[in-house]
């Protein structure tokens, strides 16, 4: 009986208690970025943004989540009820469950596996499932439509985000992301690997279909894309795992190329700062970014998303990992 | 092996958790909200009109297009992870070999481009 406790309950509870201690964080950020980003787009426009629930409006995300709760659960009829209801259940147990592997500090991560680089590339892939299940189930056009725009440009920008990742691993020398970040102890990746950096966030604003490669989403077209026909819960928890989706690709930039728990630099006041603490600017900082480019760009035609993806970013990354690794195997940089 | 299988426990038991998160949350409006579906209430929203025909049509082919092209360069993304982590111990020769079977995607990928494969108007 105590060989059970000591041996495998106790492990269990504990684990338990890691995921709980990262997923509720977790998903009151993603309520409060969905604050931040009617704020911030208020402030760029010279609104107020809600200030009506609470103090400064900082109730709003909790009474929008309410009223989704009480609204009623719409089947469409000609629904596969099964697939539409699975849908949004694949995109948010997606945008969680790569959390996973995210190191908060040395030795501060759930799932300390060697090939974590692989695992977020394996999860991040899976993402397109929810949305064509929910494009294919919904049976109505505007889904279907948004549903295959959203697809290929996935898997469009997928591809240079791979090879982005294929030079960050050529200067790290793991797959293991502990690893990465102790790599960038001397020098963010985002220094060398400048317009990787840049290519890997415009790419993660074509991942989570976010302006300007909202194509999937465009109102004035499409209506509201793949999840035209959702509602209640089933569309809350899409919205939730798109959000949750910007904050984990906001991690995953963090850890890639901003050296994630380090400091800037190796001197007092910067040291003082706990890791946790410093990895959370760093994510913040991205989502503002995103925000921004919210605020400022208009949206893209299809054509040139598509062209961007395949004619400039494909060829580019693919001759910067040949570079990077001809400069590394030239020079003997490379890491042991 | 087995330590192998317990490293990834917890990202099993976190399925376990985000899978039982959505349940709930889809379960419990079901549960809290009134439900009363109506004819119209549920079908296929089309501005307003009756839906003209079957959703499932056909659509471009330039989708399945880009997703062949996102088969071959997806593989052999994944070819290039390991080759990255051991280039340390492959060194030159590992380079040039890698550097080959690039230069054969890549004429490929010239072949598709001008093929007009890349092509969205």
């Amino acid at each position: 009986m105590a060989d059970l406790w000591t041996g495998y309950l106790w492990p269990a509870i504990f684990i338990v208690l890691q995921i709980v201690a990262i997923l509720v964080p977790l998903l009151i950020a993603v309520a409060y970025l969905t604050y931040a980003e009617r704020k911030v787009i208020a402030g760029m426009q010279l609104r107020r943004g809600p200030n009506v629930v609470g103090p400064f409006g900082l109730l709003q995300p909790l009474a929008d989540g309410i009223k989704l709760l009480f609204k009623e659960t719409i089947l469409p009829a000609g629904s596969n009820r099964i697939v539409f209801v699975l849908a949004p259940m694949v995109t948010f147990v997606l945008a969680l469950v790569a959390w996973a592997v995210i190191p908060f500090g040395p030795n501060q991560v759930i799932a300390d596996i060697n090939v974590g680089v692989l695992y977020l590339f394996a999860i991040s892939s899976l993402g397109v499932y929810g949305i064509i299940m929910a494009g294919w189930a919904s049976n109505s056009k505007y889904p279907f439509l948004g549903a295959c725009r959203s697809a290929a440009q996935m898997v469009s920008y997928e591809v240079s985000m791979g090879f982005v990742i294929v030079s960050v691993v050529l200067c790290a020398g793991t797959l293991n992301l502990t690893g990465i970040v102790e790599a960038q102890q001397n020098l963010w990746f985002a220094i060398p690997l400048l317009p990787m950096f840049v290519i890997f966030f415009i790419s993660i604003l074509a991942e989570t279909n976010r302006t300007p490669f909202d194509l999937p989403e465009g109102e004035s077209e499409l209506v509201a894309g793949y999840f035209v026909e959702y509602s209640s819960m089933t569309f809350a928890l899409f919205f939730l795992g798109e959000y949750a989706n910007m904050i984990l690709l906001s991690a995953i930039t963090a850890v890639l190329f901003l050296g994630g728990w380090m400091p800037p630099l190796w001197i007092p006041p910067f040291t003082w700062v706990p890791g946790e603490i410093w990895l959370a600017l760093k994510i913040a900082a991205v989502l503002f970014v995103f925000i921004w480019v919210r605020a400022t760009l208009p949206r893209y035609r299809y054509d040139q998303l598509m062209r961007l993806g395949w004619k400039v970013f494909l060829p580019v990354s693919l001759g910067w990992v040949v570079l990077t690794a001809g400069v590394l195997v030239t020079f003997d940089l490379l890491p042991q | 092996m087995e330590s192998l299988l317990i490293e990834y426990l917890p990202i099993l038991i976190f399925f376990g958790i985000a899978i039982g998160l959505a349940l709930a949350m889809v379960g419990a409006s079901y549960v809290v909200a009134r439900q009363s579906p109506d004819p119209e209430k549920d079908s296929a929203y089309e501005c307003g009109f009756e839906a003209f025909d079957d959703a499932r049509s056909r659509f471009d082919v330039r989708f399945y297009l880009v997703s062949i092209l996102f088969i071959i360069f997806d593989l052999e993304v994944a070819f290039l992870f390991p080759w990255a982590v051991s280039l340390s111990e492959i060194g030159v020769f590992g380079f040039w070999s890698m550097v080959v079977f690039l230069g054969i995607l890549t004429i490929g990928f010239i072949y598709e481009w001008k093929k007009g494969a890349l092509e969205w108007e």
